[in-house]
């Protein structure tokens, strides 16, 4: 019977062209566009490190003066200064902990004729690479010993190596990053969280291409490199010195692998807070406490324009199913008298319902089809935008599956008014007609 | 033309009307919130900026040593100088919409203390001799800096420069002391203190604020000697005729590189940096009205389909009606009006709709209440569509010629 139906929607669709082309165009627009926004807006919130994320999170505190302070609204900065980033990581109450701040490398490299140039660099602490599953192609990290003694030492990106040593192991070589040879100890393979959860507050891009340079707090700072961001919250005598100035510029990372450690941990940040509070360097008592995604979605790292894109596609694809809604209705209306005889001669109401569903089906399928090639000419449109996260616009095979989802549902929806107009047609009347 | 008849033979097609009508009140509602979204866009697109935005060129010069830079900062604004068709340069640490911002907040009380939340956050810039020149910046009040300010000031180990003077925005006086003369007046931050020496028509600032775009012009200039910069005075500003700043932008960018040989020199034009600045805010706005124009044409192809459909169920009607005397006018007439009234009701649901729309895009987003008059305008759109998409299948009813009556079968 399914078979019997397919041949009779192919029949009506060819019958009228016209109509049959607006209905598909019509879907496939909506599809096209709602896949195009969506595949943009689950990139963009998707989980950065899937396989850690629930075990990693970000301390919060909060060393502003009383002055603006609401009980209970206002919320803690996104990053801490130097003495209270210390204070957490040597209290060691995570599995792993770290501190970071992005910064801007000077690479010179060591061709002739080659010019220097500037990379992303994190400063940052031992503990950075295992806890962030960064993985290695060459060497390892960094020692806690290196951190304390501020060694001379780098991690590089694979990109960085390809770049400047053609890909081989350069674990042993050094690199000129500003004016000191660092020895590289890792090669990193390519690594490139998305997004970039691990620069939040820290003037740096939330989506892109990997960082180039990752190098110890202390020895970055040694080489006079600063942090991209820094938010003083009392006067400043000595901005050059910035582990004693009142100013946050650091995110402090800790990886807690049970609720137990989360809940330890707060309490532990709560009690680290009091303390500061009783010494008079703190006057407010709010800490924070969230997990990598929570954080992801209270900093709101999905562009607004991205949201509202989803939104409106949406809004659009709306638009075209009550289009399409129209059209066919407008169709099967027009067949009533070849209902009438299909009802005469035995056909059941289910029948007719059917026959109609199958024909809003297959116009679903070919707006699926076409609005595939809408969607991946929409993701090529807007790789070719100036955006942080254009390069990553692709369809992946979850969102090419449920492109045939939507169109199928679209269109079913779409079907199902018109096909029950058909099914309740009394036949005798279009006999009569005919 | 009577109504009546039409609204009892809408009584008769209920379904179809309820979707044209449906279409219509979701276009109407998307196409007001969508144009008003476009027009926020490109209105901030457009922010004046008090500069000479065409001549001006930009060179960044980053990776420099800070020990020397004040011998290699007067030769290199020498070198630029011998550029042909440069007319002036200077350096500064920022340029407006470059995205390099340095704030602070300021008070306009002597006790006032960065931690003041009261205080006003204002993005500084910090300019060599001759910047005003170079930018073109337009001085409504007081006077620039003197040689000796230039000198004078530097960097010490705190943020703030060591200096007394400050040039401000014509909005950043007003923010500070509304209805007043800024001349004269100081900023607090102790234990540094600036008074106004000048008032400068309005420069946006590095990043500019869409919530509020008065904000966007809350800046103030400092003095600043080569010496005494640290490093802090990194875009080289070349002024010139419009026509040379290509070449004088690569000419420069060359030259800082030779003269540089371990820095990384970047020039762009002024427009680039504009440009940039706004490249998402503007694709954005393209690909909205990209949307607008497909859901209308989506819209119009809805309204033919079903009224093409309609008229073709009422081929007997019609040739009756013309058969009793109704003439082509009357037929077109008939389709046009019931279009308008279907019309009318879409339009009425549809503002609704846009003004509960925009409630939500107000809540979920940085939105402002849209104005009134986007729903009569977005009235106005959907009602020339409206007749636009019936008078192809209206005149294909007129032209039913009225032997069809005579027909037994329609």
């Amino acid at each position: 019977m399914f078979a019997y139906y397919l041949d009779l929607a192919l029949r009506s669709l060819k019958r009228n062209r016209v109509l049959t082309t607006l209905m598909v165009l019509a879907l496939a627009l909506g599809i096209g566009a709602t896949i195009t926004t969506l595949t943009v807006l689950r990139l963009l919130s998707g989980d950065p490190l899937p396989q850690k994320s629930a075990q990693l999170f970000y301390p919060q505190i909060d060393p502003n003066s009383k002055d603006g302070y609401l009980e209970g609204q206002t919320k803690p900065d996104l990053t801490m200064a130097y003495p209270d980033a210390m204070a957490l990581m040597h209290a060691k109450r995570g599995t792993r902990q770290a501190a970071m701040a992005m910064t801007q490398a000077k690479i010179m490299p060591d061709k002739a004729h080659a010019r220097p140039f500037f990379s992303d660099a994190v400063m940052t602490t031992a503990d950075f690479f295992a806890m962030f599953d960064a993985p290695f192609q060459y060497g390892s990290g960094w020692s806690e010993a290196d951190d304390e003694s501020g060694a001379e030492l780098v991690v590089i990106a694979g990109f960085l190596n390809d770049k400047l040593f053609g890909g081989t192991n350069s674990v042993g070589k050094t690199i000129r990053v500003g004016d000191h040879d660092l020895r590289i100890v890792g090669v990193l393979k390519p690594w490139s969280p998305q997004p970039r959860f691990y620069t939040q507050g820290m003037g740096s891009r939330s989506y892109g291409d990997g960082d180039a340079v990752f190098l110890p707090l202390r020895t970055a700072r040694a080489m006079e490199m600063g942090p991209q961001d820094t938010e003083c919250y009392a006067a400043v005598e000595d901005f050059r010195h910035l582990e004693t100035a009142p100013c946050e510029w650091l995110g402090v990372w800790v990886e807690l692998n049970n609720e137990g450690a989360v809940a330890g941990y707060k309490q532990f940040l709560d009690g680290y807070v009091k303390q500061q509070i009783a010494i008079g360097r703190f006057v407010r008592p709010d800490t924070s406490l969230l997990d990598l995604m929570s954080l992801m979605r209270e900093q709101q790292v999905v562009p607004d324009d991205v949201r509202l894109q989803a939104d409106l596609a949406f809004g659009f694809l709306l638009i075209c199913v009550v289009n399409t809604v129209g059209l066919l209705l407008a169709k099967c209306l027009r067949r009533s008298q070849e209902i009438g005889v299909r009802r005469a001669l035995g056909a059941t109401r289910k029948e007719i319902f059917s026959q109609f569903m199958v024909e809003a089906g297959m116009v679903g399928l070919a707006g699926g089809v076409l609005g595939l090639a809408f969607a991946e000419l929409g993701l090529l449109g807007i790789r070719h935008q100036p955006a942080q996260y254009a390069s990553l616009a692709h369809l992946d095979l979850s969102m090419f599956a449920f492109t045939f989802v939507v169109a199928l549902v679209a269109s079913l929806i779409a079907g199902l008014l018109p096909a029950w107009r058909a099914s309740v047609l009394a036949p005798a009347p279009q006999l009569k007609a005919a | 033309m009577e109504i009546r008849p039409i609204l009892a033979s809408l009584r008769k097609h209920r379904i179809p009307a309820i979707l044209i009508v449906l279409e219509i009140a979701l276009a109407c509602a998307v196409l007001c919130n969508a144009v008003f979204m476009i027009s926020k866009r490109v209105s901030d697109i457009h922010l004046p900026n008090a500069i000479d935005e065409q001549g001006l060129v930009a060179v960044t010069l980053r990776g420099t040593d800070d020990k020397l830079v004040g011998s290699d900062l007067p030769r290199n604004l020498a070198a630029l100088l011998g550029i042909a068709g440069v007319k002036q340069v200077a350096v500064t640490s920022s340029l407006p919409l470059s995205q390099n911002n340095w704030g602070w907040s300021f008070g306009s009380s002597p006790d006032s203390v960065i931690s003041d939340k009261k205080n006003i956050n204002v993005s500084l810039y910090f300019v060599g001799a001759g910047a005003d020149q170079a930018l073109g910046l337009h001085l409504l009040q007081g006077r620039f800096f003197n040689a000796d300010e230039f000198a004078d000031s530097k960097f010490d180990t705190a943020p703030l420069p060591e200096t007394h003077v400050v040039v401000v925005t014509q909005r950043t006086a007003e923010r500070f002391w509304p209805g007043q003369s800024a001349l004269g007046k100081t900023l607090y931050s102790m234990p540094h203190y600036y008074s106004v020496v000048g008032v400068v028509e309005d420069v946006l600032r590095p990043n500019i604020n869409t919530q509020n775009t008065d904000k966007s012009y809350e800046d103030v200039f400092f003095p600043m000697s080569a010496a005494g910069s640290k490093g802090a005075l990194g875009f080289y500003l070349l002024r010139g005729a419009p026509q040379d700043r290509d070449r004088i932008m690569r000419d420069a960018e060359q030259k800082l590189a030779e003269l540089n040989p371990a820095a990384i020199a970047k020039g762009t034009t002024y427009l680039g940096i504009r440009a940039k600045y706004f490249a998402d805010m503007s694709s954005m706005a393209w690909m909205l009205v990209l949307v607008c124009a497909v859901m209308l044409a989506v819209t119009a192809f809805g309204i033919v389909g079903l009224t093409s459909f309609w008229v073709g169920q009422r081929r007997r009607q019609i040739g009756i009606r013309r058969a009793v005397g109704a003439t082509r006018g009357h037929i077109l007439q008939y389709f046009q009006t019931e279009n308008f009234l279907l019309t009318s009701a879409g339009v009425l649901l549809g503002m609704g709709l846009a003004f509960g729309i925009n409630l939500y895009l107000m809540q979920h987003y940085e939105m402002d209440r849209m104005p009134w008059y986007y729903l009569p305008c977005g009235a106005l759109a959907l009602w020339l569509l409206g007749q636009a998409s019936v008078f192809g299948p209206a005149q294909k009813a007129a032209s039913v010629p009225p032997v069809v009556a005579t027909r037994g079968i329609g």
